[in-house]
C-alpha cells in the first residue's frame, strides 16, 4: 500500500510528470532530461532516484552512459491509470449539465 | 460519492466505453451535441464546422491566448437519429494516436433525467492506452504555457 502511494506522490509533482513526459518516447540521459528544465541539476537527479524508486522509469546502461525510459506497464499498473481522462470527460459533461440547465428555461418561455 | 462520469476499459481490448447520466431532458443532452455554439461551450475548442448528417463532417479548433493552434480534431458523421445515436469517426490532426470510431448512444430515463453511452473503438489496444494517457499529457503542455505566459510577461 505504501509502495502504491508512492507512485501517486511521484506522479503528483509537475516536474516529475514532465519528466515521464520526456522519456516516454525515447530514453535519455540525466544530462539531456536536466537540459529541458530550468531547475538545478540535482533537483532534477532528486526527481530522477524517485521516478527510478517507485519503477516508473527504468535504468539502462549503455557504454559509460545511463538511460532513462519509462517503464509503461507500472504506469498500467496504476489502479488510477483512467482517472484523469475519466475526470476530463467528467468536467465536459458537468460542463454542459451546467450550460443545458440555464438553456431550459429559456425554451420553455 | 457515487461518480457520474464512468468508463469501463478492460484491459486488452481496442476499446472503451463511457458512460454518464444526466440531470436533464434527453433532447437537452442530444442538442449539446449538435448546436455549434453550445459543443463551443462545454468543449472548450471552437467548433469551424458541424455538419449534423449522414456523410457530414465536423471539424474543431483550439487556440492559445497568442492564437497559436494547440488542437485541431476532425471526423465524419456517420450516421444521426436525433435524440438516439450519433455515429461518428474523431481523429486528432497531427497525432499518432490514429482514428477512433464513436458510437454515442442518448436514452431518456425519466422525463428530466436522460443517459450518453459512448462506445469508442481504437485502431488497437496500444493506441487506445496512448490516448487513455493523454489527458495527462495535455495537462503538462497547458502548465508549459501558463508558465510561458508569465515568464514572458515578466520580459
Amino acid at each position: 500500500m505504501n509502495l502504491r502511494r508512492d507512485v501517486f506522490q511521484a506522479i503528483a509533482d509537475p516536474t516529475r510528470r514532465a519528466i515521464l513526459l520526456l522519456v516516454a518516447t525515447q530514453s535519455m540521459t540525466a544530462g539531456a532530461i536536466a537540459s529541458n528544465f530550468d531547475t538545478a541539476r540535482p533537483t532534477v537527479s532528486k526527481h530522477l532516484q524517485i521516478l527510478t524508486e517507485c519503477e516508473l522509469l527504468k535504468q539502462e546502461q549503455n557504454g559509460r552512459e545511463i538511460y532513462y525510459h519509462l517503464n509503461p506497464n507500472k504506469i498500467k499498473e496504476i489502479a488510477d491509470f483512467i482517472e484523469p481522462f475519466r475526470r476530463l470527460w467528467d468536467d465536459r459533461f458537468n460542463s454542459l449539465e451546467t450550460i443545458m440547465k440555464q438553456y431550459k428555461p429559456k425554451r420553455t418561455e | 460519492m457515487e461518480q457520474k462520469t464512468k468508463i469501463n476499459a478492460e484491459d486488452g481490448k481496442q476499446e472503451l466505453v463511457i458512460t454518464r447520466e444526466f440531470d436533464l431532458p434527453l433532447e437537452l443532452v442530444f442538442k449539446a451535441f449538435v448546436e455549434p455554439r453550445i459543443v463551443e461551450q462545454w468543449m472548450g475548442t471552437k467548433v469551424l464546422k458541424l455538419e449534423n448528417k449522414k456523410h457530414g463532417s465536423w471539424q474543431f479548433e483550439t487556440s492559445d491566448a497568442q492564437g497559436n493552434v494547440v488542437f485541431r480534431a476532425n471526423g465524419v458523421i456517420h450516421e444521426l437519429v436525433p435524440d438516439q445515436k450519433i455515429t461518428r469517426t474523431f481523429e486528432m490532426e497531427g497525432t499518432p494516436f490514429g482514428v477512433q470510431l464513436e458510437l454515442l448512444k442518448f436514452e431518456q430515463l425519466t422525463n428530466d433525467t436522460s443517459k450518453l453511452t459512448m462506445h469508442v473503438i481504437y485502431e488497437s489496444v496500444a493506441q487506445r492506452d496512448q490516448v487513455l494517457q493523454l489527458p495527462f499529457a495535455q495537462g503538462i503542455n497547458m502548465a508549459h504555457n501558463r508558465l510561458q505566459n508569465i515568464v514572458s510577461n515578466l520580459k
